[in-house]
């Protein structure tokens, strides 16, 4: 998809994304949509804004893959409703139903309009996301006492009946609810019931500094923190047309392969104990521990909450520090490389998850699978490859990838991606360029809009940000990869057992807090 | 046995010691041969527990000294979400790691209320999860003790209290130990267990 075919204006965003934006009609919208997935391209995020306090109306935006970067169109709505684009994009289908929720425009004669963020905290005639909302709550009391009576699709027939799971569930992990339709054992259909975490992030980030907002932003999903606080960065700088220095980008790509590696190794360590091997469990959380511990002693953070910054970070690498790093991957890379044998070779192991929870390739394309489970399925979509930004511009990342589309290549591409992101952290090391680690970020004028976009260790994280009159954050989307592939959990499962959807909800392990919101 | 093996393998197992075991083994299992020497390897990794803290506690004495006693060294703890930002649950899976290794002091994680002595709950409270925190708190016998974990859930943290959040743990069920920290390592949260199973001094 070349920028030229398309029939708007656009303008490239200044900064380190490859980014342009472009106001479309309403036919435009779905033109735009319908070309970019035609050439194969893919939406990233869709997300409202409310212009009324600068004169203008309400606003839908979509964030699109096009073969040059990112490209972002804005429509203004005349009404309160906007084109539907759930037909060209499935998983635009949830988050059209959020827009609506937050701001009550509709995506008109979509097939499905059911609520999605809002459960009962807040009635359905108001729009927590509207200007002219006025935060009536109080603490303790639900809303305004209305049940969450969620339209679930009830599967019919002889012998089928529902299991309800959540929102508390039985592991230590975040709430949803997962209503399963089965016959015996077998999974029919599972729906999920989401924003149980709901706790109104995008409304929080208003009239936050720029500065301020970056502390958040790295708690929209704190497994993700790192990647989170970059792409906000990211938009940060954008805005300011400011570059942060050479060692800042360096260090900040280090901290993102040093997330992915520690969340991969839970990853791999809970997908051992979901099928039965403790021992998998016991010595990759171990290995975790271990860089944990490191983050601590050289970024005063085990999970590198607030190093990122705008205009650099906020702590500088010691050079005893790099030494530190350099015995530590070594040994892990060791380590790692035993533990993949003995998983690799465990019959019970593989028997669990070869075949298990399959995403074919089809499906991963027409639905739109992204991130680490996109690529465990046959999706060549790796930013860091495609769309590199300093430093992944010098540093040619060899892309994990797998077609079974099952938890064993799901498994496989984790072990994958943790030995590239040893190798890239070698060379990151080896390259550190030398200087100073942040920059002074000037103010930012009203009125400006940013992107930041990141491959977290999940998938791709976006950060959309607008500031207001007085410099502050007018409107901050963030957006986690998991609104893509929730939607593809719930088809993954088909045909499986109810005792193998832990395993197969593991080998995706998505964010509620990022989707929620 | 009346009959004394001839020669071989079961006569060299009487004589042998664990790692002529394992050596035994890698003739027929190498994957298990790997595993139980990586086990071996590793040793063991658990540090010293820490003390309870009293700073942590909010709520002193609801509990009688016999009943703290009998949970102390068999204490079960189901773990709510009630809208964090998954920082919190890091740590608490943290716990199990072989370097805290939380069940070596007799405490473990359960999943269900219905056999919690204890709830260790995270986030601030979103309004969409207020009302099953309350069953799920409903749902745990008395008696029962409640510790609040991280920044949010002391105090509502950076999401603060809004349309969508009730904030702090304690504005929907009663707390009896709050731990601060974003997140809060792993000790300090083992921290606060063991002050909501100690004996208030206060």
């Amino acid at each position: 998809m070349k920028l030229e075919d398309f029939q708007f204006e656009l303008r490239q965003l200044p900064g380190a994304v490859a980014a342009w934006h472009g106001r479309v009609d309403a036919q435009q919208w779905r033109t735009a949509c319908q070309q970019v997935r035609d050439k194969g391209g893919r939406l990233v995020a869709l997300w409202g804004t409310d212009d009324h306090d600068r004169g203008e109306a309400f606003a839908v935006h979509a964030a699109l893959v096009v073969q040059s970067g990112l490209l972002v169109t804005t429509m203004s709505l005349d009404g309160l409703s906007f084109p539907d684009i759930s037909d060209i994009f499935p998983a635009a289908n949830r988050m059209q139903r959020a827009i609506y929720d937050l701001f009550g425009v509709n995506a008109e004669n979509a097939a499905d309009r059911r609520k999605w963020l809002r459960h009962a905290a807040w009635p359905a005639d108001v729009f927590p996301l509207r200007k002219d909302f006025v935060t009536h709550h109080l603490p303790g009391a639900t809303g305004n006492g209305e049940a969450d009576n969620y339209p679930f699709v009830r599967v019919g027939g002889e012998g089928v009946h529902e299991i309800p799971v959540g929102p508390v569930h039985a592991g230590t992990i975040e709430p949803g609810h997962f209503r399963f339709s089965i016959v015996g054992e077998g999974i029919l259909r599972l729906e999920e019931r989401l924003a149980y975490k709901h706790k109104g992030i995008e409304k929080r980030f208003e009239g936050m500094t720029l500065a301020e907002g970056v502390r958040l932003a790295g708690r929209v999903s704190g497994d993700s923190t790192v990647a989170y606080s970059w792409a906000y960065s990211m938009a940060v700088e954008s805005m300011a047309e400011i570059t942060p220095p050479p060692r800042a980008l360096w260090l900040r790509a280090l901290l993102l392969e040093r997330e992915r590696i520690a969340n991969h190794l839970g990853d791999l360590g809970f997908l051992g104990n979901d099928a039965a091997l403790a021992f998998g469990l016991a010595q990759f959380l171990r290995l975790k521990e271990d860089c944990l511990r490191t983050h601590q002693a050289l970024f005063g953070h085990r999970y590198l909450m607030d190093v990122i910054v705008p205009g650099g970070i906020a702590r500088d690498l010691e050079p005893a520090g790099m030494e530190r790093l350099r015995r530590e991957m070594a040994a892990l890379e060791q380590t790692v490389s035993l533990l993949k044998s003995i998983y690799d070779e465990h019959a019970g192991l593989q028997d669990r998850f070869i075949n298990c929870g399959r995403v074919s390739r089809e499906l991963a394309d027409r639905l739109g699978l992204t991130g680490v489970a996109a690529r465990a399925s046959g999706q060549a979509w790796d930013m860091r490859v495609e769309y590199p930004c300093v430093p992944y511009t010098e540093l040619e990342v060899r892309m994990g990838s797998h077609r079974n589309g099952d938890v064993a290549a799901r498994v496989a591409v984790r072990f994958e991606e943790v030995f590239e992101s040893l190798r890239l952290s070698r060379l990151i090391l080896d390259r550190l360029p030398l200087g100073a680690c942040a920059t002074k970020v000037p103010g930012v004028p009203a009125g400006r809009f940013g992107v930041g976009w990141i491959e977290g260790w999940r998938g791709e994280v976006l950060v959309a940000l607008e500031t207001g009159d007085d410099g502050r954050v007018a409107r901050c989307h963030p957006h986690d990869p998991s609104w893509q592939n929730w939607p593809i959990l719930e088809r993954a499962v088909l045909g499986n057992i109810v005792p193998d959807f832990p395993l197969i909800n593991k080998s995706f392990n998505l964010s509620y807090s990022g989707h929620d919101l | 046995m009346n009959e004394k093996p001839a020669a071989g393998a079961i006569a060299d197992w009487e004589q042998s010691d664990f790692t002529a075991y394992c050596l035994l083994l890698t003739a027929y299992y190498d994957t298990m041969y790997q595993l139980l020497k990586q086990i071996l390897v590793t040793g063991i990794k658990t540090e010293p527990y820490p003390q309870a803290d009293e700073a942590l506690r909010v709520a002193a004495g609801r509990l009688r000294a016999e009943i703290l006693e009998s949970f102390a060294g068999a204490l079960t703890i189901r773990h709510v979400d009630a809208g964090s930002c998954n920082g919190c649950e890091l740590e608490i899976n943290s716990l199990n790691n072989p370097y805290y290794n939380l069940e070596g002091l007799g405490i473990k994680f359960v999943a269900s209320p219905r056999h919690a002595d204890l709830l260790l709950v995270t986030g601030p409270v979103s309004r969409h999860m207020e009302v099953a925190l309350k069953r799920t708190y409903d749902a745990t016998p008395e008696p029962k003790l409640v510790v609040a974990i991280g920044d949010c859930g002391c105090t509502g943290g950076i999401f603060g209290e809004s349309y969508a959040s009730c904030g702090r743990v304690s504005n929907v069920i009663p707390v009896d130990v709050a731990v601060p920290g974003c997140p809060p390592t792993p000790v300090a949260i083992m921290q606060g267990i063991l002050t909501a199973i100690s004996l208030s001094k206060t």
